[in-house]
Protein backbone atom coordinates (compact mmCIF):
# COMPACT_ATOMS: atom_id res chain seq x y z
CA UNK A 1 0.00 0.00 0.00
CA UNK A 2 1.74 3.05 -1.06
CA UNK A 3 0.39 6.40 0.49
CA UNK A 4 1.97 9.47 -0.37
CA UNK A 5 0.47 13.38 0.00
CA UNK A 6 -0.94 15.29 -3.03
CA UNK A 7 -1.97 18.78 -3.49
CA UNK A 8 -5.41 19.60 -1.28
CA UNK A 9 -3.57 17.05 1.73
CA UNK A 10 -5.41 14.03 -0.18
CA UNK A 11 -3.87 10.35 -0.59
CA UNK A 12 -2.55 8.02 -2.64
CA UNK A 13 -3.45 4.74 -3.11
CA UNK A 14 -5.20 1.68 -2.12
CA UNK A 15 -7.42 1.88 1.06
CA UNK A 16 -6.57 5.24 1.91
CA UNK A 17 -8.78 8.15 2.82
CA UNK A 18 -9.46 11.46 5.35
CA UNK A 19 -12.16 9.33 6.12
CA UNK A 20 -12.80 9.17 9.77
CA UNK A 21 -15.61 6.83 9.95
CA UNK A 22 -15.46 2.95 9.87
CA UNK A 23 -16.40 2.96 5.97
CA UNK A 24 -14.49 -0.40 5.58
CA UNK A 25 -16.82 -2.52 7.62
CA UNK A 26 -19.52 -2.17 4.94
CA UNK A 27 -16.88 -4.29 2.31
CA UNK A 28 -15.80 -6.21 4.79
CA UNK A 29 -19.18 -7.85 5.89
CA UNK A 30 -19.81 -8.10 1.83
CA UNK A 31 -16.98 -10.24 1.37
CA UNK A 32 -17.36 -12.30 4.50
CA UNK A 33 -21.16 -13.15 3.65
CA UNK A 34 -20.63 -13.59 0.18
CA UNK A 35 -17.91 -15.70 0.62
CA UNK A 36 -19.49 -17.84 3.53
CA UNK A 37 -22.31 -18.24 0.88
CA UNK A 38 -20.02 -19.51 -1.75
CA UNK A 39 -18.26 -21.79 0.36
CA UNK A 40 -21.67 -23.33 1.85
CA UNK A 41 -23.05 -23.65 -1.60
CA UNK A 42 -20.21 -25.92 -3.09
CA UNK A 43 -19.90 -27.79 0.03
CA UNK A 44 -23.87 -28.75 -0.45
CA UNK A 45 -23.38 -29.43 -4.28
CA UNK A 46 -20.39 -31.52 -3.89
CA UNK A 47 -22.82 -33.50 -0.59
CA UNK A 48 -25.72 -34.08 -2.94
CA UNK A 49 -27.48 -35.67 -0.64
CA UNK A 50 -30.55 -34.60 2.10
CA UNK A 51 -32.28 -32.56 -0.39
CA UNK A 52 -35.77 -33.78 0.12
CA UNK A 53 -38.04 -34.51 2.94
CA UNK A 54 -41.31 -36.56 2.27
CA UNK A 55 -42.66 -39.35 4.26
CA UNK A 56 -43.10 -42.61 1.24
CA UNK A 57 -41.94 -40.20 -1.15
CA UNK A 58 -44.88 -41.17 -3.77
CA UNK A 59 -47.44 -39.25 -5.02
CA UNK A 60 -47.37 -34.93 -5.10
CA UNK A 61 -45.79 -33.24 -2.28
CA UNK A 62 -42.44 -32.91 -0.24
CA UNK A 63 -39.38 -30.26 0.68
CA UNK A 64 -37.11 -29.98 -2.40
CA UNK A 65 -34.58 -27.88 -1.44
CA UNK A 66 -33.67 -24.60 -3.61
CA UNK A 67 -30.15 -25.48 -4.44
CA UNK A 68 -31.39 -28.57 -6.04
CA UNK A 69 -34.66 -27.64 -7.68
CA UNK A 70 -35.27 -28.97 -10.57
CA UNK A 71 -33.63 -32.19 -10.72
CA UNK A 72 -33.05 -33.47 -13.93
CA UNK A 73 -30.68 -35.70 -13.16
CA UNK A 74 -30.98 -38.29 -9.95
CA UNK A 75 -28.67 -40.54 -7.72
CA UNK A 76 -31.64 -42.46 -5.98
CA UNK A 77 -29.53 -44.45 -4.20
CA UNK A 78 -28.12 -41.18 -2.21
CA UNK A 79 -29.52 -40.66 1.41
CA UNK A 80 -32.32 -37.93 1.40
CA UNK A 81 -32.19 -38.15 -2.54
CA UNK A 82 -35.29 -37.34 -4.39
CA UNK A 83 -36.99 -41.05 -6.12
CA UNK A 84 -36.45 -41.27 -9.73
CA UNK A 85 -39.92 -40.63 -10.74
CA UNK A 86 -39.44 -37.07 -9.77
CA UNK A 87 -36.21 -36.30 -11.73
CA UNK A 88 -37.31 -34.43 -15.26
CA UNK A 89 -34.51 -36.92 -17.14
CA UNK A 90 -33.78 -39.88 -14.89
CA UNK A 91 -30.52 -40.82 -13.31
CA UNK A 92 -27.19 -40.08 -13.87
CA UNK A 93 -25.84 -42.01 -16.84
CA UNK A 94 -23.13 -44.20 -16.21
CA UNK A 95 -20.65 -42.38 -18.39
CA UNK A 96 -20.91 -39.78 -15.86
CA UNK A 97 -17.54 -38.55 -15.17
CA UNK A 98 -16.02 -39.71 -11.40
CA UNK A 99 -15.05 -36.42 -11.10
CA UNK A 100 -17.83 -34.44 -11.49
CA UNK A 101 -20.41 -34.62 -8.48
CA UNK A 102 -23.58 -37.02 -9.34
CA UNK A 103 -25.66 -33.91 -7.50
CA UNK A 104 -28.44 -32.37 -9.18
CA UNK A 105 -26.91 -29.34 -8.25
CA UNK A 106 -24.16 -29.28 -10.38
CA UNK A 107 -26.41 -29.23 -13.48
CA UNK A 108 -28.11 -26.02 -12.14
CA UNK A 109 -26.40 -24.08 -9.67
CA UNK A 110 -24.42 -21.82 -12.70
CA UNK A 111 -27.77 -20.63 -13.46
CA UNK A 112 -28.28 -18.52 -10.33
CA UNK A 113 -24.84 -17.81 -10.28
CA UNK A 114 -24.56 -16.17 -12.99
CA UNK A 115 -27.89 -13.66 -12.62
CA UNK A 116 -25.98 -12.49 -8.96
CA UNK A 117 -22.44 -12.86 -10.52
CA UNK A 118 -23.96 -10.19 -13.09
CA UNK A 119 -26.80 -8.53 -10.55
CA UNK A 120 -25.83 -4.56 -11.09
CA UNK A 121 -26.34 -4.37 -7.39
CA UNK A 122 -23.93 -7.51 -6.66
CA UNK A 123 -21.78 -5.98 -9.06
CA UNK A 124 -21.24 -3.30 -7.16
CA UNK A 125 -20.54 -5.40 -3.97
CA UNK A 126 -17.75 -7.70 -5.08
CA UNK A 127 -16.24 -4.25 -7.36
CA UNK A 128 -16.02 -2.29 -3.39
CA UNK A 129 -15.59 -5.92 -1.59
CA UNK A 130 -13.52 -7.95 -3.32
CA UNK A 131 -11.43 -5.79 -6.23
CA UNK A 132 -11.03 -2.36 -4.69
CA UNK A 133 -12.40 -0.23 -7.25
CA UNK A 134 -12.95 1.85 -5.06
CA UNK A 135 -13.36 -0.28 -1.82
CA UNK A 136 -15.64 2.69 -0.39
CA UNK A 137 -16.42 6.22 -1.54
CA UNK A 138 -13.45 8.94 -1.02
CA UNK A 139 -11.34 6.05 -0.22
CA UNK A 140 -8.15 5.29 -2.77
CA UNK A 141 -8.91 2.39 -5.37
CA UNK A 142 -6.96 -0.17 -6.58
CA UNK A 143 -4.34 1.77 -8.62
CA UNK A 144 -4.36 0.61 -12.24
CA UNK A 145 -1.70 1.74 -14.91
CA UNK A 146 -5.07 1.27 -16.94
CA UNK A 147 -8.59 1.48 -15.30
CA UNK A 148 -10.59 -0.15 -18.60
CA UNK A 149 -13.73 -0.37 -16.22
CA UNK A 150 -16.88 -2.22 -18.09
CA UNK A 151 -15.67 -1.95 -21.17
CA UNK A 152 -12.91 -4.86 -22.05
CA UNK A 153 -13.78 -8.14 -20.60
CA UNK A 154 -16.19 -7.28 -17.79
CA UNK A 155 -18.33 -6.33 -21.04
CA UNK A 156 -19.66 -10.15 -20.27
CA UNK A 157 -21.54 -8.03 -17.90
CA UNK A 158 -23.92 -6.61 -20.42
CA UNK A 159 -25.56 -10.40 -21.05
CA UNK A 160 -27.43 -9.58 -17.44
CA UNK A 161 -30.53 -9.95 -19.15
CA UNK A 162 -30.19 -13.57 -20.26
CA UNK A 163 -29.15 -14.82 -16.75
CA UNK A 164 -32.42 -13.02 -15.76
CA UNK A 165 -34.66 -15.11 -18.55
CA UNK A 166 -33.04 -18.23 -16.70
CA UNK A 167 -34.12 -16.59 -13.32
CA UNK A 168 -37.50 -15.81 -14.17
CA UNK A 169 -37.73 -19.86 -14.88
CA UNK A 170 -36.22 -20.15 -11.68
CA UNK A 171 -38.82 -18.25 -10.03
CA UNK A 172 -41.98 -20.20 -11.48
CA UNK A 173 -39.90 -23.67 -11.12
CA UNK A 174 -39.54 -22.62 -6.99
CA UNK A 175 -42.87 -21.48 -6.72
CA UNK A 176 -44.39 -24.77 -7.62
CA UNK A 177 -41.95 -26.27 -5.47
CA UNK A 178 -43.55 -23.79 -2.71
CA UNK A 179 -47.13 -25.67 -3.79
CA UNK A 180 -45.86 -28.88 -3.36
CA UNK A 181 -43.97 -28.20 -0.17
CA UNK A 182 -48.38 -27.82 1.34
CA UNK A 183 -48.84 -32.00 -0.08
CA UNK A 184 -47.45 -34.67 1.68
CA UNK A 185 -48.14 -38.12 -0.63
CA UNK A 186 -50.90 -36.17 -1.71
CA UNK A 187 -52.40 -35.36 1.29
CA UNK A 188 -52.62 -31.11 1.63
CA UNK A 189 -50.87 -29.95 4.80
CA UNK A 190 -48.73 -27.12 6.44
CA UNK A 191 -45.43 -27.64 7.89
CA UNK A 192 -42.74 -25.05 9.29
CA UNK A 193 -41.01 -26.28 6.04
CA UNK A 194 -43.83 -24.81 3.71
CA UNK A 195 -44.06 -21.35 4.95
CA UNK A 196 -39.99 -21.31 4.18
CA UNK A 197 -40.16 -22.74 1.18
CA UNK A 198 -43.26 -20.42 -0.16
CA UNK A 199 -41.20 -17.32 1.70
CA UNK A 200 -38.11 -18.59 -0.33
CA UNK A 201 -40.24 -18.22 -3.75
CA UNK A 202 -41.56 -14.85 -2.77
CA UNK A 203 -37.84 -13.24 -2.28
CA UNK A 204 -36.47 -14.85 -5.12
CA UNK A 205 -39.56 -13.24 -7.18
CA UNK A 206 -38.90 -9.74 -5.57
CA UNK A 207 -35.20 -9.66 -6.24
CA UNK A 208 -36.26 -11.32 -9.95
CA UNK A 209 -38.77 -8.81 -10.44
CA UNK A 210 -36.70 -5.60 -8.80
CA UNK A 211 -33.84 -6.39 -11.28
CA UNK A 212 -32.80 -3.40 -13.43
CA UNK A 213 -32.63 -5.14 -16.71
CA UNK A 214 -36.46 -6.35 -15.88
CA UNK A 215 -37.18 -2.55 -15.55
CA UNK A 216 -35.57 -2.05 -18.59
CA UNK A 217 -37.33 -4.48 -20.80
CA UNK A 218 -40.55 -3.75 -18.95
CA UNK A 219 -41.31 -0.44 -19.67
CA UNK A 220 -37.95 1.63 -19.07
CA UNK A 221 -36.48 1.51 -22.52
CA UNK A 222 -39.82 3.42 -24.14
CA UNK A 223 -39.27 7.45 -24.13
CA UNK A 224 -43.08 7.61 -24.17
CA UNK A 225 -44.72 5.81 -21.22
CA UNK A 226 -48.17 7.30 -22.35
CA UNK A 227 -48.94 5.09 -25.30
CA UNK A 228 -49.17 2.08 -23.13
CA UNK A 229 -50.46 2.34 -19.62
CA UNK A 230 -49.58 -1.70 -19.42
CA UNK A 231 -46.19 -0.95 -19.52
CA UNK A 232 -46.29 2.20 -17.64
CA UNK A 233 -47.78 0.12 -14.52
CA UNK A 234 -45.54 -2.52 -14.67
CA UNK A 235 -42.50 -0.47 -14.97
CA UNK A 236 -43.66 1.59 -11.71
CA UNK A 237 -44.64 -2.07 -10.29
CA UNK A 238 -40.55 -2.95 -11.20
CA UNK A 239 -39.35 0.60 -10.04
CA UNK A 240 -41.00 -0.15 -6.37
CA UNK A 241 -39.01 -3.48 -6.09
CA UNK A 242 -36.12 -1.73 -7.46
CA UNK A 243 -35.51 0.64 -4.83
CA UNK A 244 -35.37 -2.13 -2.57
CA UNK A 245 -33.40 -4.55 -4.82
CA UNK A 246 -30.38 -4.44 -2.40
CA UNK A 247 -32.57 -5.45 0.54
CA UNK A 248 -34.32 -8.01 -1.59
CA UNK A 249 -30.96 -9.61 -3.02
CA UNK A 250 -29.67 -10.31 0.26
CA UNK A 251 -32.73 -11.63 1.68
CA UNK A 252 -33.31 -14.15 -1.03
CA UNK A 253 -29.83 -15.39 -0.79
CA UNK A 254 -29.70 -15.60 3.29
CA UNK A 255 -33.53 -17.55 2.79
CA UNK A 256 -32.49 -19.72 -0.30
CA UNK A 257 -29.15 -20.73 1.87
CA UNK A 258 -31.40 -21.33 5.03
CA UNK A 259 -33.88 -23.25 2.98
CA UNK A 260 -30.96 -25.40 2.10
CA UNK A 261 -30.15 -26.03 5.29
CA UNK A 262 -33.48 -26.76 6.73
CA UNK A 263 -34.35 -28.98 4.44
CA UNK A 264 -30.58 -30.49 4.80
CA UNK A 265 -31.34 -30.70 8.84
CA UNK A 266 -34.74 -32.17 8.50
CA UNK A 267 -33.98 -34.91 5.64
CA UNK A 268 -30.96 -35.91 7.87
CA UNK A 269 -33.33 -36.75 10.82
CA UNK A 270 -31.29 -33.85 12.77
CA UNK A 271 -34.34 -31.86 13.58
CA UNK A 272 -37.88 -32.56 13.51
CA UNK A 273 -40.63 -30.62 10.75
CA UNK A 274 -43.53 -29.41 12.55
CA UNK A 275 -46.08 -30.10 10.41
CA UNK A 276 -50.15 -31.12 10.20
CA UNK A 277 -49.56 -34.60 8.49
CA UNK A 278 -47.86 -35.65 12.15
CA UNK B 1 -20.74 28.42 22.23
CA UNK B 2 -18.18 26.35 22.11
CA UNK B 3 -14.97 26.02 20.43
CA UNK B 4 -13.56 23.68 17.75
CA UNK B 5 -10.92 22.46 16.20
CA UNK B 6 -10.47 22.76 12.42
CA UNK B 7 -8.12 21.91 10.11
CA UNK B 8 -8.17 23.39 6.41
CA UNK B 9 -5.82 23.05 3.92
CA UNK B 10 -4.13 25.74 2.91
CA UNK B 11 -1.96 26.51 -0.68
CA UNK B 12 -2.12 26.21 -4.01
CA UNK B 13 -1.28 24.28 -7.44
CA UNK B 14 2.38 24.28 -6.31
CA UNK B 15 1.77 22.87 -2.43
CA UNK B 16 0.36 23.63 0.85
CA UNK B 17 -0.29 22.09 4.38
CA UNK B 18 -2.97 21.70 6.80
CA UNK B 19 -3.24 24.57 9.20
CA UNK B 20 -4.91 24.39 12.54
CA UNK B 21 -7.67 27.00 13.76
CA UNK B 22 -9.73 26.68 17.11
CA UNK B 23 -13.15 28.86 16.36
CA UNK B 24 -16.36 29.30 18.08
CA UNK B 25 -19.36 27.66 16.99
CA UNK B 26 -22.81 28.42 18.48
CA UNK B 27 -25.58 26.06 18.14
CA UNK B 28 -27.11 25.77 14.53
CA UNK B 29 -24.22 26.76 12.75
CA UNK B 30 -23.25 24.72 9.38
CA UNK B 31 -18.88 24.21 8.38
CA UNK B 32 -19.30 27.05 5.99
CA UNK B 33 -20.79 29.09 8.80
CA UNK B 34 -17.27 28.29 11.26
CA UNK B 35 -15.14 28.62 8.11
CA UNK B 36 -16.40 32.07 7.34
CA UNK B 37 -15.82 32.81 11.31
CA UNK B 38 -11.93 31.88 10.54
CA UNK B 39 -11.69 33.57 7.17
CA UNK B 40 -13.38 37.25 9.42
CA UNK B 41 -10.92 36.62 12.53
CA UNK B 42 -7.77 34.43 11.65
CA UNK B 43 -7.17 34.08 8.35
CA UNK B 44 -8.30 36.66 5.85
CA UNK B 45 -6.49 35.61 3.08
CA UNK B 46 -8.38 32.21 2.94
CA UNK B 47 -10.39 31.64 -0.02
CA UNK B 48 -13.49 29.45 -0.11
CA UNK B 49 -16.27 29.66 -2.56
CA UNK B 50 -20.00 30.11 -1.40
CA UNK B 51 -22.36 31.64 -2.68
CA UNK B 52 -25.77 31.00 -1.62
CA UNK B 53 -25.89 29.09 1.94
CA UNK B 54 -29.06 27.30 1.15
CA UNK B 55 -27.81 24.05 -0.43
CA UNK B 56 -28.93 25.47 -4.03
CA UNK B 57 -25.72 27.28 -6.20
CA UNK B 58 -23.10 24.69 -5.83
CA UNK B 59 -20.31 26.56 -5.31
CA UNK B 60 -19.16 25.42 -1.80
CA UNK B 61 -18.41 21.87 -2.59
CA UNK B 62 -15.32 20.59 0.00
CA UNK B 63 -14.45 17.52 1.24
CA UNK B 64 -15.26 17.32 4.92
CA UNK B 65 -13.15 14.78 7.37
CA UNK B 66 -12.51 12.98 3.96
CA UNK B 67 -16.51 12.85 2.26
CA UNK B 68 -17.37 15.59 -0.31
CA UNK B 69 -20.09 17.46 0.90
CA UNK B 70 -21.63 20.97 0.27
CA UNK B 71 -20.28 23.12 3.44
CA UNK B 72 -23.29 25.32 3.76
CA UNK B 73 -25.65 22.26 4.16
CA UNK B 74 -23.16 20.37 6.78
CA UNK B 75 -24.17 20.88 9.93
CA UNK B 76 -21.84 21.33 12.85
CA UNK B 77 -23.99 18.81 14.97
CA UNK B 78 -23.19 16.04 13.38
CA UNK B 79 -19.74 16.23 15.08
CA UNK B 80 -18.72 15.46 18.33
CA UNK B 81 -17.48 18.17 20.51
CA UNK B 82 -14.20 17.32 20.53
CA UNK B 83 -14.42 16.00 16.80
CA UNK B 84 -11.26 17.78 14.96
CA UNK B 85 -12.95 18.70 11.73
CA UNK B 86 -10.52 18.82 8.40
CA UNK B 87 -11.96 20.65 5.49
CA UNK B 88 -10.31 20.14 2.13
CA UNK B 89 -10.31 21.45 -1.44
CA UNK B 90 -12.14 18.48 -3.99
CA UNK B 91 -9.31 16.23 -5.05
CA UNK B 92 -10.08 15.65 -8.43
CA UNK B 93 -9.82 18.78 -10.10
CA UNK B 94 -6.75 21.20 -10.16
CA UNK B 95 -6.94 23.69 -6.75
CA UNK B 96 -6.41 27.01 -7.33
CA UNK B 97 -6.22 28.48 -3.61
CA UNK B 98 -6.62 27.41 -0.36
CA UNK B 99 -10.45 25.05 -0.82
CA UNK B 100 -11.59 26.70 -4.15
CA UNK B 101 -10.79 24.30 -7.13
CA UNK B 102 -11.09 25.30 -10.97
CA UNK B 103 -14.14 22.92 -11.94
CA UNK B 104 -13.95 24.16 -15.73
CA UNK B 105 -13.28 20.81 -17.38
CA UNK B 106 -16.87 20.04 -16.23
CA UNK B 107 -18.46 22.89 -18.58
CA UNK B 108 -15.82 21.93 -21.27
CA UNK B 109 -18.35 18.82 -21.13
CA UNK B 110 -21.22 20.16 -20.79
CA UNK B 111 -20.56 21.70 -24.42
CA UNK B 112 -19.79 18.53 -25.82
CA UNK B 113 -23.24 16.97 -25.36
CA UNK B 114 -25.53 18.12 -28.04
CA UNK B 115 -28.89 19.88 -27.30
CA UNK B 116 -32.17 18.68 -27.52
CA UNK B 117 -33.65 18.67 -30.84
CA UNK B 118 -37.67 18.39 -31.07
CA UNK B 119 -39.50 17.59 -34.05
CA UNK B 120 -42.06 18.94 -35.69
CA UNK B 121 -44.39 20.80 -32.86
CA UNK B 122 -47.96 19.81 -33.26
CA UNK B 123 -50.23 21.80 -35.67
CA UNK B 124 -51.07 24.75 -33.43
CA UNK B 125 -47.40 25.43 -33.20
CA UNK B 126 -46.96 23.86 -29.64
CA UNK B 127 -44.90 20.96 -28.18
CA UNK B 128 -47.19 18.95 -25.97
CA UNK B 129 -45.97 16.10 -23.39
CA UNK B 130 -47.14 13.50 -21.19
CA UNK B 131 -46.48 14.46 -17.41
CA UNK B 132 -45.72 10.19 -17.42
CA UNK B 133 -43.40 10.82 -19.94
CA UNK B 134 -41.22 13.83 -18.09
CA UNK B 135 -41.43 11.84 -15.08
CA UNK B 136 -37.98 10.37 -15.31
CA UNK B 137 -36.25 13.91 -16.39
CA UNK B 138 -37.37 16.15 -13.44
CA UNK B 139 -35.58 14.09 -10.95
CA UNK B 140 -32.35 14.77 -13.07
CA UNK B 141 -33.44 18.67 -13.18
CA UNK B 142 -32.72 18.97 -9.69
CA UNK B 143 -28.81 19.18 -10.15
CA UNK B 144 -27.30 21.84 -8.48
CA UNK B 145 -23.80 21.65 -10.19
CA UNK B 146 -21.79 21.33 -7.40
CA UNK B 147 -20.03 18.57 -8.75
CA UNK B 148 -19.38 16.52 -5.94
CA UNK B 149 -20.42 13.00 -8.08
CA UNK B 150 -17.99 14.19 -10.55
CA UNK B 151 -15.07 14.14 -7.20
CA UNK B 152 -16.07 11.42 -6.12
CA UNK B 153 -16.42 9.45 -8.90
CA UNK B 154 -13.17 6.87 -8.49
CA UNK B 155 -12.94 6.48 -12.37
CA UNK B 156 -12.34 10.64 -12.51
CA UNK B 157 -10.65 10.58 -9.35
CA UNK B 158 -8.41 8.12 -8.57
CA UNK B 159 -7.84 6.66 -12.43
CA UNK B 160 -7.93 9.96 -13.99
CA UNK B 161 -9.77 9.05 -16.96
CA UNK B 162 -11.17 12.69 -17.62
CA UNK B 163 -10.00 11.65 -21.28
CA UNK B 164 -12.93 8.52 -21.59
CA UNK B 165 -14.97 9.36 -19.55
CA UNK B 166 -17.59 12.43 -19.13
CA UNK B 167 -18.38 11.68 -15.27
CA UNK B 168 -21.96 10.69 -13.46
CA UNK B 169 -23.52 14.60 -13.73
CA UNK B 170 -23.10 14.50 -17.08
CA UNK B 171 -24.19 10.66 -17.55
CA UNK B 172 -27.46 12.21 -15.90
CA UNK B 173 -27.55 14.98 -18.74
CA UNK B 174 -27.32 12.82 -21.47
CA UNK B 175 -30.18 10.09 -19.95
CA UNK B 176 -32.03 13.24 -19.72
CA UNK B 177 -31.83 13.59 -23.39
CA UNK B 178 -32.05 10.36 -24.13
CA UNK B 179 -34.85 9.38 -22.20
CA UNK B 180 -36.96 12.73 -23.52
CA UNK B 181 -40.47 12.65 -24.81
CA UNK B 182 -39.45 15.19 -27.78
CA UNK B 183 -35.67 14.30 -28.42
CA UNK B 184 -35.26 13.30 -31.61
CA UNK B 185 -31.50 12.52 -31.88
CA UNK B 186 -30.05 8.96 -31.73
CA UNK B 187 -27.55 9.19 -28.42
CA UNK B 188 -26.95 5.81 -27.89
CA UNK B 189 -23.48 5.48 -29.94
CA UNK B 190 -21.83 8.38 -28.71
CA UNK B 191 -23.11 7.49 -24.77
CA UNK B 192 -20.47 4.69 -25.84
CA UNK B 193 -17.78 5.91 -28.15
CA UNK B 194 -17.57 9.14 -26.63
CA UNK B 195 -18.71 10.37 -23.22
CA UNK B 196 -18.15 6.37 -22.35
CA UNK B 197 -20.95 4.37 -20.06
CA UNK B 198 -18.58 1.51 -20.22
CA UNK B 199 -16.15 2.94 -17.49
CA UNK B 200 -18.53 3.36 -14.77
CA UNK B 201 -19.42 0.13 -12.80
CA UNK B 202 -22.03 1.21 -11.04
CA UNK B 203 -19.94 1.37 -7.39
CA UNK B 204 -22.80 4.13 -6.71
CA UNK B 205 -20.68 6.26 -4.74
CA UNK B 206 -21.89 9.12 -7.36
CA UNK B 207 -25.40 8.58 -6.07
CA UNK B 208 -24.22 8.16 -2.15
CA UNK B 209 -23.12 11.89 -2.34
CA UNK B 210 -25.33 13.51 -4.43
CA UNK B 211 -26.82 16.29 -1.99
CA UNK B 212 -29.90 17.05 -4.13
CA UNK B 213 -30.49 12.88 -3.74
CA UNK B 214 -30.59 12.11 -7.19
CA UNK B 215 -30.23 8.58 -7.81
CA UNK B 216 -27.51 9.00 -10.55
CA UNK B 217 -26.59 4.82 -10.59
CA UNK B 218 -30.26 3.68 -11.24
CA UNK B 219 -31.95 6.55 -13.11
CA UNK B 220 -29.53 7.35 -15.34
CA UNK B 221 -26.29 5.56 -15.61
CA UNK B 222 -28.05 1.68 -15.43
CA UNK B 223 -30.94 2.54 -17.98
CA UNK B 224 -28.13 3.71 -20.17
CA UNK B 225 -26.27 1.02 -19.87
CA UNK B 226 -29.52 -1.25 -20.82
CA UNK B 227 -30.35 1.06 -23.82
CA UNK B 228 -26.57 0.34 -25.35
CA UNK B 229 -26.84 -3.44 -24.29
CA UNK B 230 -29.85 -2.84 -26.40
CA UNK B 231 -27.76 -1.90 -29.41
CA UNK B 232 -24.71 -3.53 -28.78
CA UNK B 233 -24.95 -6.60 -27.03
CA UNK B 234 -28.14 -8.74 -26.81
CA UNK B 235 -27.91 -10.81 -30.20
CA UNK B 236 -31.53 -11.51 -30.20
CA UNK B 237 -32.72 -7.83 -30.05
CA UNK B 238 -30.06 -6.97 -32.73
CA UNK B 239 -31.43 -9.47 -34.99
CA UNK B 240 -34.94 -8.57 -33.96
CA UNK B 241 -33.89 -5.38 -35.63
CA UNK B 242 -32.36 -6.90 -38.40
CA UNK B 243 -35.58 -9.02 -39.45
CA UNK B 244 -38.38 -6.66 -38.56
CA UNK B 245 -36.42 -3.00 -38.61
CA UNK B 246 -36.83 -0.53 -35.88
CA UNK B 247 -37.97 -2.98 -32.87
CA UNK B 248 -37.07 -1.28 -29.93
CA UNK B 249 -38.66 1.64 -28.58
CA UNK B 250 -35.25 2.84 -27.24
CA UNK B 251 -35.18 6.18 -28.90
CA UNK B 252 -37.87 8.07 -30.23
CA UNK B 253 -39.32 7.37 -33.64
CA UNK B 254 -41.05 10.10 -34.74
S1 LIG C 1 -21.51 4.72 -10.17
FE1 LIG C 1 -20.23 5.07 -11.96
S2 LIG C 1 -20.32 7.27 -12.31
FE2 LIG C 1 -21.07 6.92 -10.23
S3 LIG C 1 -19.26 7.18 -8.96
FE3 LIG C 1 -19.41 4.99 -9.42
S4 LIG C 1 -18.16 4.68 -11.26
FE4 LIG C 1 -18.52 6.89 -11.06
S1 LIG D 1 -25.86 15.21 -9.74
FE1 LIG D 1 -25.95 15.74 -7.57
S2 LIG D 1 -23.80 15.63 -6.94
FE2 LIG D 1 -23.78 15.70 -9.15
S3 LIG D 1 -23.53 17.83 -9.68
FE3 LIG D 1 -25.74 17.42 -9.66
S4 LIG D 1 -26.41 17.92 -7.60
FE4 LIG D 1 -24.17 17.76 -7.52
S1 LIG E 1 -29.88 -5.99 -11.45
FE1 LIG E 1 -29.84 -7.28 -9.75
S2 LIG E 1 -30.81 -9.00 -10.58
FE2 LIG E 1 -30.73 -7.73 -12.32
S1 LIG F 1 -23.24 28.06 -0.86
FE1 LIG F 1 -24.66 27.52 -2.39
S2 LIG F 1 -24.70 25.40 -2.21
FE2 LIG F 1 -23.46 25.95 -0.54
Amino acid sequence: MNSSTLIGGHKAGLNTTMRTDKWWIGPLLSLSILTGFLIYATWALIQGDHYWVADTGQGFGGYLSPFFSPVLLVDPSVPGAVPESHAWFGTFPSWWPSFIPASPAVLILMFPAMFRFTCYYYRKTYYRAFTGTPPGCSVGALPQKNYRGETRFLLVQNLHRYALYFAIIFVVILSYDAVQAFFRDGKFGVGVGSIILTLNAIFLACYTFGCHSFRHLIGGSTNKFSCSAARYTAWKGCTKLNEKHMNWAWTSLFWVAGSDVYVRLVSSGVITDYNTWG
Amino acid sequence: MSKRTFRIWRGNAEGGDFQTYEQESSEGMVVLDVIHGIQAEQANDMAVRWNCKAGKCGSCSVEINGKPKLACMTRMNMYAEDEVITVQPMKAFPVIKDLVTDVSWNYEQNKRIKPLQPGKPEADGDYRMAQEDIDRNQEFRKCIECYLCQDVCHILRDHGKTDVFVGPRFMHRLADLAMHPLDTRDRVPEIVEEFGSGYCNITRCCTDVCPEHINITDNAIIPLKERVVDRYYDPIAMLGRKLFGGGKSSENTD
